[in-house]
C-alpha cells in the first residue's frame, strides 16, 4: 500500500516533532525515570542546537564534563560552554575554584550576555537544582530566563533562548513538578516498551491549543536522532487541565473534539516505569 | 564471589569496568549476599576497598568472606581493606574530644547538615599512596546500608550529597567503583527513602533489585534478582536493558536459574 503525498507529509510533520523541540525557545522539561534515563536524549538535543549554529551552555551537576562531552565530535565539543557544578557543587574543598553564585549565578551570567543570538541551556539537572533550591524560587529563574526578562534594564535585545531541563519524575512530589510543568512549553516524558523508547511530546503554543504526540525514537553512538514510525498515533488537540471548560452552547459544537481526547489515555500509556514496573 | 553471578554480569575480577556506580536493593527479602559477592570480588580483584559497613560487625562479614574464600583481618592488616565499623565507631563517637574529627560526628551534633566528615574518611582512606609501584590495581567504596544514615537522623538529600562527592572522588577522578546497598522498606509513607532510593538509581550504571517472592516463602527458590543496565557509555538502538533471574541461596554459593526453571521444579 502507498502513501498519498498529503499522508507523506503528515507523518514528516509528526516525525519532525521531536526533532523540532527547539524551535520555538522556552522551556523545555525532559522527563525520565529510572528505566528510561534521559540523559542521551539531553545529549542528542544539545548536539542539534550546536549544529544549528547555537551557543549552547551547560549547567552540569550530575555527570563530569568529560562523561557529558562523551560522544561528541570536535566540532560539538568546541560550541559548548560547560559549568561544572559537578566535582564540588557545595564547596566542601573551600577553595577558590567554585563557581560564584552557584547554578542560579551561571544562569543569571548566561543571561546578561551581549550576543545577540539564539542560545540553549541544559540543566543537567533540573532534579538536582530542585533538591537543592527553594522552588519558589528556581520557578522564578527559569521563567524569567527562557522569557528574557532576567536583565532589567539590559539594552541589548536577545534572540531565542531555550531551556532543556532534565527531570527525574521520581524525586519530586507533584507540586513541584506541577509548578516547573506550568512553566514549561514543551513536556517530553520517556518511556517506552520491550527496549524501544518513546516520547510523550506535550507542546504548548502562543495562541495555539496544546497539541500531544508519542514518537518512538532511538539515538545512535554520535547522538544524533533516529526517529521511528513505531506505533505513533496522530497529533491532536490535548486538553489541558489549565484551560477553562466551554460554555454549554459552544460544548455541543465541539462534542466531535471531546470525543477525540478521548484517545489520550492511549498516549499516556507510553510513559516510563519507575521502580513501580522495574 | 559468586561466578554464577559474575556470568549474569558478565564480569570477572580482572577485567571488570572502572568508573561505575552499582546500586544494591532488596525488597521483602535480604540482599546482603550481593554485598558479600561484591567484597569478595574486589579484594580478589587486588583493589583497595573502602568498607562502610553500618549494618553488620567486623566479624559477620569476616566470617562469610572466609566462605567465599577472603579472610578481611588479613586484608585489613595489610592495607588493602580500610573498615569502617558503624557499630562500634557510633560507640566511639561519644567518648572522642569535639576536636578530633570522626566519620559519624553527626551522631552528636543537633542539626547535622552533611555528611562532610564521613566523606572525608573516604577520600583519605582510598587516596592514592606515593610510593614507587601501585599496589592495588584501583579503589573500591562499599556502603551497606544507605538507609541507616535516615534511621540515624540525616536527610535524603545530605545522603545524596555524600554520594555524589563520593562519585565524583572514586569513580571520576580516582576511576575507581562504588556498590552501594539500599534497602527498600516498601512503606508508601517513607518518602525520604524513595527520594535515597530512586536518587541512587539515577546516579547508577547498574542496579541489583533483589525481591523476595510474590507468592511468599519458597524452600529452593529464595527470590528473584533484576538487573537492569543503566548509563551506558554509549547509547544504542535496542538492548536488553533489564534480566530477572530467579535465585537460591547455599551455603558457600548462590545458583541462578530464569523464573520457573528451578530445579527443584522440572
Amino acid at each position: 500500500v502507498t502513501l498519498s503525498e498529503g499522508a507523506r507529509a503528515g507523518i514528516g510533520r509528526e516525525l519532525g516533532m521531536l526533532d523540532s523541540l527547539l524551535s520555538f525557545g522556552g522551556l523545555v522539561l525532559l522527563r525520565d525515570s529510572v528505566e528510561w534515563e534521559g540523559r542521551s536524549l539531553l545529549k542528542a538535543l544539545v548536539k542539534k542546537s550546536a549544529l544549528c549554529g547555537e551557543q549552547v551552555h551547560i549547567l552540569g551537576c550530575e555527570v563530569s564534563e568529560e562523561e557529558f562531552r562523551e560522544g561528541f565530535d570536535s566540532d560539538i565539543n568546541n560550541r559548548l560552554v560547560y559549568h561544572d557544578f559537578f566535582r564540588d557543587p557545595l564547596n566542601w574543598s573551600k577553595t577558590e575554584e567554585a563557581l560564584p553564585g552557584g547554578p542560579l549565578g551561571a544562569l543569571r551570567a548566561i543571561c546578561k550576555r551581549t550576543d545577540p543570538g539564539p542560545i540553549t541551556i541544559a540543566l543537567d539537572s533540573l532534579s538536582w537544582l530542585l533538591l537543592h533550591l527553594p522552588c519558589t524560587t528556581l520557578c522564578q529563574a527559569l521563567h524569567a530566563v527562557s522569557h528574557q526578562d532576567s536583565c532589567p534594564g539590559d539594552s541589548f535585545p536577545v534572540g531565542k533562548v531555550s531551556v532543556l531541563g532534565l527531570l527525574h519524575e521520581e524525586l519530586h512530589g507533584p507540586g513541584p513538578v506541577g509548578a516547573l510543568s506550568s512553566l514549561a512549553q514543551t513536556e517530553v516524558t520517556l518511556g517506552g516498551t520491550k527496549g524501544q523508547a518513546s516520547a510523550h511530546i506535550l507542546c504548548r503554543r502562543p495562541r495555539q491549543r496544546p497539541t500531544d504526540q508519542t514518537q518512538w525514537f532511538s539515538i545512535f553512538p554520535d547522538f544524533s536522532l533516529d526517529l521511528q514510525e513505531g506505533p505513533s498515533v496522530e497529533s491532536q488537540p490535548y486538553s489541558d487541565p489549565h484551560i477553562p471548560p466551554v460554555s454549554k452552547n459552544a460544548r455541543a459544537g465541539t462534542r466531535k473534539c471531546s470525543l477525540g481526547s478521548g484517545q489520550r489515555g492511549e498516549n499516556k500509556s507510553c510513559r516510563g516505569w519507575g521502580w513501580g514496573g522495574f | 564471589m559468586f561466578v554464577e553471578l559474575n556470568n549474569l554480569l558478565n564480569t570477572t575480577p580482572d577485567r571488570a569496568e572502572q568508573g561505575k556506580l552499582t546500586l544494591l536493593c532488596d525488597a521483602k527479602t535480604d540482599g546482603s549476599f550481593l554485598v558479600h559477592h561484591f567484597l569478595s570480588f574486589y579484594l580478589k580483584a587486588n583493589c583497595k576497598v573502602c568498607f562502610v559497613a553500618l549494618f553488620q560487625s567486623f566479624s559477620h562479614y569476616n566470617i562469610v568472606g572466609q566462605k567465599l574464600g577472603v579472610n578481611l583481618t588479613v586484608a585489613r592488616e595489610r592495607g588493602q581493606l580500610v573498615f569502617l565499623e558503624g557499630l562500634k565507631s557510633s560507640v566511639d563517637v561519644f567518648f572522642q574530644t569535639q576536636e578530633e574529627p570522626h566519620p559519624l560526628q553527626f551522631l552528636r551534633e543537633a542539626n547535622a547538615g552533611n555528611l562532610k566528615p564521613l566523606f572525608e574518611f573516604v577520600r583519605e582512606a582510598l587516596k592514592p599512596v606515593d610510593s614507587g609501584e601501585a599496589r592495588w590495581t584501583y579503589p573500591v567504596l562499599l556502603v551497606d546500608d544507605l538507609s541507616v544514615l535516615l534511621s540515624l537522623g540525616m536527610g535524603a538529600v545530605a545522603v545524596l550529597d555524600f554520594i555524589h562527592y563520593c562519585r565524583a572522588t572514586v569513580c571520576w577522578e580516582l576511576k575507581g567503583n562504588m556498590v552501594i546497598l539500599v534497602h527498600d522498606s516498601g512503606d508508601v509513607e517513607d518518602e525520604e527513602n524513595d527520594i535515597l532510593l530512586n536518587g541512587v538509581s539515577h546516579q547508577s550504571h547498574l542496579i541489583l533489585r533483589a525481591e523476595g517472592l510474590a507468592t511468599g516463602f519458597c524452600r529452593d527458590v529464595h527470590g528473584q534478582l533484576r538487573i537492569l543496565w543503566r548509563r551506558p557509555s554509549q547509547p544504542t538502538a535496542q538492548r536488553d536493558q533489564s534480566l530477572t533471574y530467579q535465585y537460591k541461596i547455599q551455603d558457600k554459593s548462590v545458583s541462578f536459574f530464569a523464573k520457573g526453571m528451578s530445579p527443584a521444579v522440572l
